[in-house]
């Protein structure tokens, strides 16, 4: 018998797609932190027939907006998101890199300005994709970021 | 506004201008000609980080042209450095000044200035970062030195991993489509991305190998804090050192270039040779920053 591994939504976002076990950053990526009063589900490494596995976000009662959705293909480029409305889904596309990303990735140079701590500084970074790998650069330091998973503020 | 953050930001054809620019300038630079344009502008230069020639060549630059100059040091900026931030300091001296000259510790500095500046900001150096004047009045150098830009076969020698004026140059060298050799201990290399970003005619070489080839030998300093201890540093600073002896196989107009200061990487014997340019690469200075201030300020 089928069994639903999270339950439908009646209404909000559905993030699918996304790569096996990066559903936590994804979570980060959207802020959605500890004491939210959302209703969140979330699941890791579902069977998926295109990904072999893969994760699932669900966050119901909100529609969040695609430029903060967008943000989720710098960790998980083939991630699509659903927009429910009554079960149904209203609108569905695939996450596009962001050209820029502020206040997501930090630093990973320890002499960059946009570690200083007490400087009023959003860490800014220019986001490139080539063949599906996306890298970032930083706005102050120029300092070139591959594995953008270890560096999402 | 206009602001001279890295030298990325500008093309060929700004290099250019600007290299034009301070040719127009150099007589006024040695005092034979009295120019007044940049009068009742006043320069603010602020140095988080000690610096010699960059501050003085800025403030003599501004000088010839007629302009003040206001100062902080970096010791006063290590009382500033206690209670305030860079971005309220730069607001606070956008206020009393035309244009600002900052070097800084941390990379990225410069620009974090600029965004917090109501006047234009010029990047003295920004910790391991960019150096954009150094590297301007290195291309003027060449240009004078050598006659031209384009096609110049150039060999940077010595701490070519921390050293920001060799990262600011060679991305304006790879611009020129020049043939670059590569000479560092294994140690200080320059790093890979930064190899990969430049793309163009890039090899890491001996300097024996390439001596006779070369159009250009640009050494910097090998800084002895990089070594874990005295002894690693001694073996490889050793082996980087140039003498007139190490130059008998160079073209006659080939020309070694150091930014200075220098401590032992080029031995005095070089100052009498034909190939030495270095103390000429410093008095261009003054000249190419002339040009660089009156583009930012008028």
């Amino acid at each position: 018998m089928k069994e639903l591994v999270v339950s439908k939504i009646r209404e909000g976002t559905v993030i699918d797609h996304i790569n096996a076990g990066k559903a936590l950053l994804v979570l980060r990526i959207l802020k959605i932190q500890p004491g939210t009063d959302l209703t969140v589900s979330m699941a890791m490494n579902v069977p998926s027939k295109k990904m072999g596995k893969k994760d699932i976000v669900k966050v119901e009662g909100m529609f969040i907006q695609d430029e903060e959705l967008n943000k989720i293909a710098l960790i998980s480029p083939n991630a699509t998101i659903n927009l429910i409305r009554d079960y149904e889904i209203e609108r569905k596309f695939k996450v596009q890199p962001p050209e820029v990303v502020e206040e997501v990735l930090k630093c990973p140079n320890h002499a960059c300005i946009s570690n200083a701590e007490r400087e009023p500084i959003k860490p800014r970074f220019y986001i490139k994709t080539e063949e599906m790998k996306v890298t970032a650069r930083c706005h102050y330091c120029g300092r070139k970021i591959e594995n953008l998973d270890d560096y999402i503020s | 506004m206009k602001h001279l953050i890295s030298i990325t930001d500008l093309d060929k054809e700004d290099i250019s201008y600007i290299l034009k620019k301070a040719e127009e300038f150099e007589d006024v630079a040695m005092g034979k000609r009295k120019l007044r344009i940049l009068e009742g502008k006043i320069l603010g230069n602020l140095f988080f980080e000690p610096s010699t020639r960059t501050r003085m060549s800025f403030e003599v630059a501004m000088k010839r042209l007629g302009g003040d100059v206001i100062n902080m040091t970096a010791q006063e900026a290590s009382s500033v450095a206690k209670g305030e931030t860079l971005a309220d300091t730069i607001r606070v001296v956008s206020g009393y000044c035309d244009a600002i000259v900052i070097r800084h510790p941390l990379e990225g500095a410069a620009r974090f200035a600029a965004e917090n500046s109501s006047v234009p900001v010029i990047n003295a150096g920004d910790g391991a970062g960019q150096h954009p004047t150094q590297t301007l009045l290195d291309l003027y150098t060449i240009k004078k030195e050598c006659g031209r830009l384009d096609g110049i076969t150039i060999a940077l020698m010595g701490d070519l991993k921390y050293s920001r004026t060799i990262h600011s140059l060679i991305k304006a060298l790879a611009l020129f489509e020049m043939k670059i050799y590569l000479i560092s201990p294994e140690a200080l290399a320059l790093p890979d991305d930064i190899i990969e970003d430049v793309g163009g005619e890039i090899k890491r070489a001996k300097l024996e190998d390439v001596i006779s080839e070369i159009d250009v030998l640009y050494v910097t300093r090998i800084q002895k804090e990089r070594f874990p201890d005295e002894e690693e540093y001694r073996k490889v600073s050793g082996s980087y050192r140039i003498t007139a002896e190490t130059l008998k196989k160079a073209k006659d107009s080939m020309i070694v270039m150091h930014p200075l200061p220098r401590v032992d990487e080029i031995h005095p014997s070089v100052d009498a040779t034909k190939h030495a340019r270095y103390f000429q690469q410093s008095f261009y200075g003054v000249p190419v920053r002339m040009a660089i201030l009156s583009e930012v300020m008028l």
